[in-house]
């Protein structure tokens, strides 16, 4: 339950008079190594998280913002191969860890089996929660391939989606074990070309840049 | 008319063009999506922009003393602050009545309410200095029992009763043999999009604004922001940025004209995200619904008279309380054959938090009465629950409590056999898995002790807007031809995509209509075509795509004109087919990239559909366009001595019209049922005293993906006379009553009255007698 503070929609908050130099004016500079590249952070408030400075200060949106206190998996990355809420992590703490984003599963205009298989089963509707659902099932499907229904469910149960009831999401992860299991080949994480897809979608792509 | 179960639906390929209706075809904006590359509203940036933050009141009700921010602009970093002495047009805005103050000036109405705003160079230096701005509040006894504010005084110069609704139908004075009544409570859920409310609003040169912001209705935000900012409507430029999900919630202005007032008084650009916990303060809810019913019927089970009273709580501000009300009375009897009623609602306004759209409003709340009231009179006649309703289900040509004529398709049996006639799920194991019992991850239950309820629900609701308002949409369709010379059709559209895939089914029409494969949509806003009204009340198939398709049948016309000058015959002579126009008398072809070289085809289209009427004193009159209709049945498994519960399956009859998308359908189906599971046995948010006390995904639950059961769905597809492509919207009839029958398998599993959605273990647990195994007390 919040305190009852000035900003009832704030928790972290100290009121009070302001101070000479506020805290969030004490900035640094760091770099992180993202998708395999390493990226400098400038100037940056050191209390910034993990999540914003991904997506306001790297250009990589793909983490999203539906909770930013760990409850929904909007924001799952993989830090050190391990999936974690970004939100939860102080950018400065992962200086030094490999970070995996969602831009980073793929080579640009491709998509993975598992982002294939949610768009064809109807899996995504609204998609805010759909990059932290690829990535997690992207890490189970690694981990666990032959995962049970149970357990598939139980390795997405930190992922909120408020749009499909999961019944699509769940039945992609099945289609790519399927698909997987038949394939000669196994394992292969590597994407695959979605052309036709791509033609007419809302110029709403790329950046989001508007200006 | 035809039914398909299950999800499994084979697509139909014709002449070559794929993905057309009745085609389970792929979103446009699916592949951005998953690749995290689809701009959301939260996910816009300029250069040199600056960040918004709200300030909120601490308070239920208050006077405002004074507001001082000059230590909080004296803070480095921050650019701007604005309050209620700086909104430069109208004070207040409202979806109906402009009854909410941009920002509270002299009073303070609810927990949360805007007092001031921010605009600064960072999110913590605009949060730091929201925090330093000082307010003197004089503190008021707020008005929170939604019964007292019927006549208590004003806390509003509109006084507290948004609208006090009557319904007498037939004799009100009849009475049945048989005779059944109670009182049943809804909580308070959120739509919990998963989206924060977020925008980005650019000051223009011409003194104007652009403004992206993800919404459910471009053309009614416009409105209401250009009348506080005293604009004209022209120089407030309104883009769809993406919209993470909506549900009834984005209906209301939310940050709209802060962050356009942010922007013209710094002349930068500024961008506003709310965090979870503001997001819960930011927009309205579903409303809470206290509802007394008592039900009369034959020895034979016919029923003879339905009587009711519904409040539901609205409150600070109006919002669409006035559309809420009208569906819980006009639905309050569910989908049944009524000879005489008498039903009565009142939505008021109380210093609680303003309540509004929510998916499937209004119906939702009377469902879990009226479904209550069918098993009640079922249990006092002997009856089977779910032969009470087919004996009751309203036909085509029955008549509403209200006197409408239902004249369109009217499948509630048909539904209601769909969902029976599913099969029931195995019996629970006890050695089966621990996660698979109530409690789940927690292994609290003793299998032995868990037991399995079975409960059926019904339900029906409008769609589209009612009670004579002019309803319609637009649609811009321009023909022309590519760089290769295939044809390409560019639709601009206003429509809100929020998830529910009309993008998709935009291409799906084109694609029917004009058997053109590539199908662009331009960008939604209020620049380039008229309004297509809101994306809510399941109206979009209906209403946008009616647009649509208008667009193309004009269009094929003019194709066959062109192709009737060139061939200097009559248009009549011209027939257009999948791959162009043909000319009867000769066989000739011209193709539609043949038609298009001279130049484009453009033209943009209203769709209004046909006009509904007021309700009069009486509450009687043709005030909906048509209905939608859905049976759910619900299987729980109940731990009592803890109070937990897990809902094990739930099947359904959902009556579509038309699939133009089954794929889509199934999500919709599925998605709307886990959001009445939701309101059914964990979703609410707990207001005490006027204060909301679980802003956050920590203690507002959402189902999760283990919460969620497995759903059997049969699709009935009787089209709609009148309808485009006799379709049916899908989205809100899901959530109506899916909820409705998990409330009736927990009664049935143990026993206990459960009046109250959503149920809380306390509700069971504390009333269950562990000696006897029986309810302790009623």
């Amino acid at each position: 339950m919040p305190p009852e503070g000035e900003v009832p929609v704030d928790t972290a908050g100290e009121t009070g008079a302001p101070a000479e130099s506020p805290a969030y004016v004490q900035a640094d500079r760091y770099e992180l190594e993202v998708n395999g590249t390493r990226e400098t952070v400038e100037d940056a408030w050191l209390g910034e998280t993990l999540l914003f400075v991904l997506r306001e200060r790297l250009g990589l949106p793909g983490s999203k913002n539906a909770c930013e206190q760990g409850e929904c998996g909007s924001c799952s990355v993989l830090l050190d191969g391990v999936v974690v809420c970004a939100c939860l992590v102080l950018a400065v703490d992962a200086i030094g860890s490999h970070i995996q984003t969602v831009e980073g599963l793929t080579a640009s205009a491709d998509v993975t089996d598992i982002q294939s298989a949610l768009v064809a089963s109807g899996g995504v509707q609204c998609g805010f929660c759909t990059p932290g659902f690829v990535v997690a099932v992207h890490e189970l499907l690694r981990r666990s391939p032959d995962a049970d229904e149970m357990e598939v469910r139980e390795a997405l149960s930190g992922n909120l989606c408020r749009c499909t009831g999961y019944g699509r999401i769940l039945e992609a992860v099945r289609d790519v074990q399927r698909s997987r299991a038949q394939s000669s080949t196994g394992q292969t994480l590597s994407g695959r070309p979605f052309g036709e897809q791509s033609f007419g979608a809302q110029s709403f792509g790329g950046s989001g840049d508007v200006a | 008319m035809t039914s398909r179960s299950g999800t499994g639906v084979a697509d139909r390929v014709t002449s070559g063009i794929r993905d057309r209706v009745g085609d389970s075809t792929t979103r446009p904006d699916g592949a951005q999506k998953t690749r995290g590359e689809f701009a959301f509203s939260s996910d816009l940036w300029m250069d040199a922009m600056l960040w918004g933050k709200t300030l909120r009141s601490p308070h239920v009700a208050a006077r405002i003393r004074s507001i001082d921010t000059s230590p909080a602009l004296a803070m480095p970093g921050v650019r701007a602050i604005v309050s209620a002495a700086d909104v430069p047009g109208r004070p207040t805005f409202g979806l109906e009545t402009p009854d909410q103050p941009v920002f509270a000036s002299e009073v303070v109405r609810y927990h949360g309410e805007p007092v001031a705003a921010v605009a600064a160079d960072h999110p913590e230096a605009a949060r730091a200095a929201a925090l330093a701005i000082v307010v003197e509040y004089e503190p008021l006894d707020p008005l929170v029992d939604p019964e007292a504010a019927i006549s208590a005084p004003p806390i509003h110069p509109d006084g507290n009763v948004f609208r006090h609704l009557v319904i007498r139908h037939g004799d009100t004075g009849a009475t049945g043999d048989v005779v059944v009544e109670g009182a049943y409570e809804v909580g308070m859920q959120d739509q919990a999009f998963l989206g924060p409310e977020s925008g980005l609003a650019v000051p223009a040169e011409d003194g104007g604004v652009d403004l992206y912001v993800a919404t459910q209705w471009l053309h009614v935000d416009r409105d209401q922001i250009a009348a506080s900012l005293g604009l004209p409507v022209d120089r407030v430029r309104l883009y769809l940025a993406g919209v993470g999900g909506a549900f009834g919630g984005r209906e209301d202005v939310s940050l709209q004209i802060h962050l356009c007032m942010l922007a013209l008084r710094t002349g930068r650009p500024v961008k506003m995200v709310y965090s979870r916990d503001e997001s819960f303060f930011g927009h309205v809810h579903r409303h809470p619904a206290r509802m007394w019913y008592r039900h009369h019927a034959t020895r034979d089970g016919d029923l003879v008279k339905v009587e009711a009273r519904i409040v539901i709580d609205g409150g600070a501000y109006l919002s669409s309380s006035n559309a809420v009300i009208s569906n819980a009375v006009c639905f309050g009897p569910g989908p049944y054959r009524i000879p005489n009623a008498l039903i009565e609602g009142y939505a008021v306004r109380t210093n609680n938090p303003p309540c509004g759209a929510m998916r499937g409003f209004g119906a939702v709340q009377a469902c879990y009465g009226h479904e209550a009231q069918m098993d009640k009179l079922a249990a006092a006649l002997a009856m089977d629950p779910v032969e009470l309703r087919l004996r009751n289900a309203l036909e085509r040509y029955d008549r509403l409590v209200t006197g409408q004529l239902l004249t369109g398709a009217v499948p509630v049996r048909e539904v209601i056999r769909a969902a029976a006639s599913h099969p029931l799920p195995p019996t629970p194991d006890p050695a089966g898995p621990m996660m698979a019992l109530p409690g789940g991850a927690g292994a609290t239950a003793d299998p032995a002790h868990v037991r399995r309820g079975v409960g059926f629900a019904v339900s029906m609701k409008n769609i589209a807007y009612s009670e004579g308002f002019d309803d319609f949409a637009t649609a811009r369709l321009r023909l022309e031809a590519g760089v290769d010379g295939e044809p390409i059709a560019v639709v601009t559209i206003a429509t809100a995509e929020v998830g529910q895939g009309f993008v998709t089914l935009a291409q799906q029409i084109v694609r029917e209509e004009l058997g053109i494969d590539r199908v662009v949509l331009g960008p939604a806003s209020t620049v380039d075509v008229g309004s297509a009204g809101s994306s809510s009340a399941s109206r979009q198939t209906w209403m946008s795509g009616g647009a649509l398709q208008l667009s193309c049948v004009t269009l094929r016309s003019e194709l066959v004109m062109r192709a009737a000058e060139l061939w200097e015959c009559a248009t009549a002579q011209c027939i257009f087919d999948e791959v162009g126009v043909v000319r009867v008398a000769t066989g000739e072809r011209l193709s539609v990239q043949d038609l298009l070289a001279p130049a484009p085809l453009e033209t943009e289209q209203e769709y209004h559909h046909r006009p509904t009427k007021a309700l009069d004193a009486d509450g009687q009159g043709d005030a909906h366009l048509s209905f939608m209709f859905a049976a759910h049945r619900a299987v729980v498994d109940v731990d009592p001595e803890l109070g937990l519960l897990r809902v094990v399956q739930i099947a359904t009859g959902q009556d579509v019209g038309k699939a133009i998308n089954p794929v889509q359908v199934t999500g919709q189906i599925e998605g709307g049922i886990a959001q009445g599971i939701g309101l059914a046995v964990m979703e609410e948010i707990v207001v005490t005293e006027g204060k909301v006390r679980n802003p956050s995904f920590t203690d507002y639950l959402l189902p999760t993906i283990l919460d969620m059961p497995d759903v059997l769905a049969t699709v009935i597809e009787e089209p709609e006379p009148g309808a485009p492509y006799g379709a049916k919207g899908v989205g809100e009839p899901p959530t109506i009553s899916s909820g409705p029958a998990v409330l009736a398998a927990i009664r049935d599993a143990t026993g206990l009255p459960v009046t109250r959605a959503p149920v809380r273990p306390e509700d069971i647990a504390l009333v269950w007698d562990q000696g006897t195994g029986k309810a302790s007390r009623a």
